[in-house]
C-alpha cells in the first residue's frame, strides 16, 4: 500500500475552498433584489428551461450559482423539506431563516466530509409584509451564512455587479426598476472602444416574489416566473 | 459500481410527495396505519363523517358544492365543516365520508399537486391528478375496511381540451370519469334526482350555481345527514367553480341569495315539494 502524504488541515481546507472559488468564478451572475413591490430574482441564463431561481414556498424563493447538478439536487431538498415542514406543522412554520440554515448544515457537511465541495452559492429570500421584513440570505460553499440586507450578487462578476447595484439601489424601486438596476449591473461592462450591448430579455431569467400576491393575485403563493413577454414589457 | 449508484439517484428521484413521505416519514402519512383490533366494520368507530358533495358541468367548465354539515351516528357534530376544497389553481375536490381522514387526505392531496409543479416547473395534467388521487384513495383501503372509509368527487378544468372535466372514486380507489353531473355522499341519492330533472346542457354559471343549491336543498329534505341553509346562523353550501380562468370560491353574499331564491320559490309553491 502506498503512504499517503501528509497533509496539514489548513492547506486541505484552502485547497478545496479555492477548488469551489474557482467552480463558482466561472458561472454567470444572479442578483437578488429587494425592492418596495416585494423581492426580484434576476439571473443571465440563456436556458428557458434550466432555471437558476425557483419556488420554495409560499413566500419563499430560491437563487444559485456554480454547478447544475449540485445545486437543482439542493433546490428539490430544499422544497422537500418546506413541504414536510409545512404539512406536519402548519403553512406559516415554514421560513427562510430555517431553510437557510439546513442548507448551511448540508453545504458545510459535504465540504469537510465530501471527496469535493459543491462547487455553488445559494441565496435564500422570503418576502415579508413589509420590506422591513424581508430576509435574504447568502450561503456559500463551505456553509457560511450571511444574513443580507436590500440585495444579494452572485456568481463570476459579483463585485462588479454589486458596485453598479450599491450605486443604483434604494428602498422605494418598484419591480420594473429593480429588475432594470439588476440587468444594468449584469450587462458586462463595455471594453475598450466597444460599446456595452445591454442584454436580451432571452438571455434573461426573472421571477418575483409579489409582496401583496394574497390581495393582488389572490393566491398565497408570492413566486412567479415572468415570461420572455413580461420581461420585454418590464424592460422596456 | 458507477451503475448503481446511477441506479440509486435514479430510484430515489421522485416529483412525488407522498412516495417521499412514504419513504422518509411515513408516519406522517394519513392513511398507512392499521386500528388496533377488535374494531371491525360491524362495529365501526363512531367518528364525525361528511356527507353530500354535487359536481356539474356548465357551458364554460365545472362546479362542485357541499352542505355544511358532519354527523357522528344522530348527532350533528359540526354545522360549519367545509368539504370543498381547491386542490389546485385548475381543479377542486369534494370529499365524502371519515371527516378526519378526508381532510388530511385533501391536505396532503394539495402538496402533492404543488410539491409537483415545483419540482417539475409544471403542472400535471388532470388526468395525472385524478389517479395521484386515486392512488391515495387506495391507499386508505385497509382503513376503509374498517369503517373509515373516504369518497372523494374530483373536478377540474383541462387546459389541454379546454373542458371541465369529474371524476367520481370508489373506496379501493376505482377512478370514473362522470358525465354532465355527479354526487356522493349520504344524501347523494336524493341530489341525484333533483339534479335529473334541474340539470340541462350549457347552464350559465349562475343557473348552475342555482341548481347545485336546489339538488343540495332537496338532499337536506330527505336526508337527516345534509344540512340545509340555515337563514338563523347564515350558513350557506361551500360552491366552487372551475373554468379556464381558475378555481374561485363563490362569495357569501351570492350564495345567499341563491340559498334564499330557492327557499322563497318553495315557501310561495307551499307544496310537500
Amino acid at each position: 500500500m502506498t503512504q499517503q502524504f501528509y497533509v496539514s488541515p489548513e492547506q486541505l481546507m484552502k485547497d478545496r475552498a479555492d477548488f469551489a472559488r474557482k467552480g463558482i468564478a466561472r458561472g454567470r451572475s444572479v442578483v437578488v433584489i429587494s425592492c418596495a413591490d416585494g423581492i426580484a430574482l434576476v439571473a443571465e441564463n440563456p436556458s428557458p428551461s434550466l432555471h437558476k431561481v425557483g419556488e420554495i414556498y409560499d413566500k419563499i424563493a430560491f437563487a444559485a450559482v456554480g454547478k447544475y447538478n449540485e445545486f437543482e439536487s439542493l433546490r428539490q431538498a430544499g422544497v422537500r423539506y418546506a413541504d414536510v415542514r409545512g404539512y406536519s406543522y402548519d403553512r406559516e412554520d415554514v421560513t427562510a431563516r430555517g431553510l437557510a440554515s439546513v442548507y448551511a448544515q448540508s453545504l458545510g457537511a459535504v465540504f469537510t466530509a465530501e471527496q469535493k465541495p459543491f462547487e455553488v452559492e445559494l441565496a435564500v429570500a422570503e418576502v415579508g409584509p413589509t420590506q422591513a421584513e424581508d430576509h435574504l440570505y447568502r450561503l456559500t460553499f463551505d456553509g457560511s451564512i450571511a444574513d443580507e440586507h436590500s440585495f444579494v450578487v452572485m456568481g463570476g462578476q459579483a463585485e462588479k455587479v454589486s458596485a453598479v447595484i450599491d450605486a443604483g439601489w434604494q428602498a422605494s424601486l418598484g419591480f420594473a426598476d429593480a429588475v432594470r438596476l439588476a440587468v444594468k449591473g449584469l450587462t458586462p461592462a463595455q471594453e475598450g472602444d466597444q460599446p456595452s450591448t445591454p442584454l436580451p430579455s432571452s438571455a434573461l431569467e426573472v421571477a418575483v416574489l409579489d409582496r401583496l400576491s394574497d390581495s393582488s393575485r389572490g393566491t398565497r403563493r408570492a413566486f412567479r416566473r415572468l415570461s420572455g413577454a413580461d420581461i420585454t414589457a418590464l424592460l422596456a | 459500481m458507477q451503475e448503481s449508484t446511477a441506479n440509486q439517484v435514479a430510484a430515489n428521484a421522485t416529483s412525488s410527495f407522498t412516495e417521499h413521505l412514504l419513504r422518509d416519514r411515513p408516519e406522517l402519512l394519513p392513511f398507512n396505519r392499521s386500528l388496533p383490533g377488535g374494531a371491525t366494520a360491524a362495529a365501526p368507530l363512531q367518528v364525525p363523517h361528511a356527507t353530500t358533495i354535487v359536481a356539474m358541468s356548465y357551458g364554460g367548465g365545472v362546479l362542485m358544492a357541499g352542505d355544511r354539515r358532519a354527523t357522528m351516528g344522530n348527532v350533528i357534530a359540526s354545522r360549519h365543516i367545509e368539504k370543498v376544497f381547491p386542490a389546485d389553481h385548475f381543479s377542486v375536490l369534494g370529499i365524502a365520508g371519515t371527516a378526519g381522514i378526508a381532510i388530511d387526505l385533501t391536505r396532503l392531496f394539495q402538496v402533492e399537486l404543488e410539491h409537483y409543479e415545483k419540482i417539475e416547473g409544471t403542472q400535471l395534467s388532470l388526468e395525472g391528478k385524478a389517479n395521484r388521487l386515486g392512488a391515495m384513495i387506495r391507499g386508505n383501503l385497509p382503513l376503509a375496511l374498517q369503517g373509515l372509509a373516504v369518497v372523494p368527487l374530483f373536478a377540474g378544468f383541462d387546459t389541454t381540451a379546454g373542458l371541465g372535466r369529474l371524476f367520481s372514486y370508489d373506496v379501493t380507489g376505482g377512478r370514473y370519469e362522470e358525465h354532465e353531473h355527479h354526487t356522493v355522499g349520504s344524501g347523494s341519492v336524493f341530489a341525484r334526482g333533483a339534479l335529473k330533472k334541474l340539470w340541462r346542457p350549457n347552464l350559465t354559471a349562475a343557473e348552475a350555481l342555482s341548481v347545485a343549491v336546489e339538488s343540495l336543498y332537496d338532499a337536506a329534505d330527505d336526508d337527516s345527514a345534509t344540512g340545509g341553509p340555515d337563514t338563523v346562523r347564515q350558513l350557506w353550501p361551500v360552491v366552487y367553480t372551475v373554468d379556464s380562468t381558475g378555481a374561485r370560491r363563490i362569495p357569501e353574499a351570492e350564495l345567499a341569495a341563491a340559498s334564499r331564491g330557492v327557499i322563497e320559490a318553495r315557501t310561495i309553491a307551499g307544496r310537500e315539494a
